[in-house]
């Protein structure tokens, strides 16, 4: 057991773990920040991409204790019930999604993409970054759409975003 | 996973010690193969010694007429780096084609090339470009290097500090990547400098990378497309799995290696 201490959505967390633990079900099972989903648990599927100290990573490939002393955002941490972060909007605004399992990681893996390309994004471009998020009900082109859309409403609103 | 003991330590020295004095101990990088290894318990490392720590290990510089890598640098680093971009584009695009961007995020160019998976993207860029891997007690070419799957001239406790890429040439490379993983099928990368060609494949062999010696001398006198008609690999000698069968990547390797060429030739 090792005990670490991390920084999730802005709040200080110390946990005691096995080293085996993965962030995933450190976030899942300790934390009860369910809203991170495994799907595949092989690093295909990307459902449970968050960001680790900025960047987009799938939680099942990294263990909890390599996350010791770093930053995790999750999808938890993005936005509320109240007031959806941009990106989040976006998906709701487009119908981004059908049944949602893959949703968290869409929205964490799109804000990544803004991060990296900017508010201006092409289709082809969004489809190329998405290689590692996997959806099995929309074909896409409504997640297309909604992080195209989110990267404007993110650039129009800097204060909202992460 | 099977138990392990997990450490963190602080500086080269520490982890040096911590990989000598347990036999059973493994390096983790980015750990984009070795944890979903550890998943599969197709690993069971006694120790998880993790380079996190150590400082110095990632980022990009010139020294020379050499590209130097830090062994910890991430794919994504490499693909955005100016410096690369500037001095070896095609290493760049190399890196922008491993995986998916939440996994480029986290790998590693030292972990890609200790691990040698032999449909992995970097080891045919250190072979293509001659790129000398530098460890903490010595510089070994990459032609030296990579032994077989998954094998490489690197000790027990041997660590990778860097990868050292010659700057000079024209070069490209093309893959043909898995639609699931993103792993190569089949990867050409291809190499043309004063009076020399290279052409390092992976993807395919059962060996794991190896360098085309007869397309190289075949693009030696003809460097066009063309010159390679005819020409082919031995699809006995490469991987079969249900992905694909020998035949068909000694077959996706040469196209590989023509549309690499067709590229150098059109930035010419």
């Amino acid at each position: 057991m090792q005990t670490i201490t991390l920084n999730v959505n802005g709040a200080p967390v110390t946990a005691t773990i096995d080293v085996r633990t993965l962030l995933v079900q450190l976030l899942r099972d300790d934390l009860r920040l369910t809203g991170t989903h495994v799907g595949c648990d092989t690093s295909q599927c990307g459902a449970c991409t968050v960001h680790l100290d900025g960047l987009a990573v799938k939680a099942c490939s990294v263990l909890a204790v390599q996350a010791d002393g770093a930053e995790v955002t999750t999808v938890e941490g993005v936005g509320s019930s109240e007031h959806l972060h941009p990106m989040q909007e976006a998906f709701r605004e487009h119908h981004g999604l059908q049944c949602g399992f893959c949703t968290p990681g869409m929205i964490m893996a799109g804000i990544d993409i803004v991060r990296r390309h900017g508010a201006d994004l092409d289709e082809a471009t969004v489809r190329a970054e998405l290689e590692g998020n996997i959806c099995r009900c929309t074909g896409y082109h409504n997640i297309v759409l909604a992080i195209m859309a989110g990267a404007q409403a993110m650039a129009a609103l800097p204060a909202a975003a992460e | 996973m099977f138990p392990f003991t997990y450490h963190r330590p602080a500086d080269l020295d520490a982890a040096r010690g911590l990989v000598a004095a347990n036999e059973e101990a493994k390096l983790l990088a980015g750990g984009q193969t070795l944890i979903a290894t550890l998943k599969q318990r197709l690993a069971g490392p006694s120790d998880l010694v993790d380079l996190a720590g150590v400082p110095g290990l990632a980022g990009v510089s010139r020294g020379g007429d050499a590209l130097v890598i830090g062994a910890m640098t991430r794919h994504a680093d490499v693909a955005a780096a100016p410096l690369v971009r500037e001095a070896l584009p095609a290493l760049a695009e190399l890196a922008e084609l491993i995986g998916d961007p939440a996994v480029r995020n986290r790998g590693t160019i030292g972990g890609s090339v200790a691990n040698n998976d032999p449909s992995a993207d970097y080891p045919a860029a250190c072979l293509g470009l001659a790129a000398t891997i530098v460890t903490d007690r010595r510089r070994i070419a990459a032609g030296d290097f990579f032994l077989g799957l998954f094998e490489t001239a690197l000790e027990p406790d041997e660590i990778i500090l860097s990868v050292a890429f010659p700057v000079g040439g024209a070069a490209a490379y093309e893959k043909f990547p898995n639609p699931a993983s993103r792993y190569a099928m089949a990867g050409s990368f291809v190499w043309r400098g004063e009076g020399a060609v290279r052409v390092a494949i992976t993807g395919a062999g059962q060996e794991g990378v190896f360098r085309w010696s007869e397309a190289e001398a075949a693009l030696a006198g003809d460097f066009t497309p063309r010159a390679l008609e005819g020409l082919a690999l031995d699809g006995d000698a490469m991987i079969a799995d249900i992905h694909g069968s020998g035949a068909y990547r000694a077959h996706l390797a040469g196209v590989m290696t023509k549309r690499a060429v067709a590229r150098i030739v059109g930035q010419g």
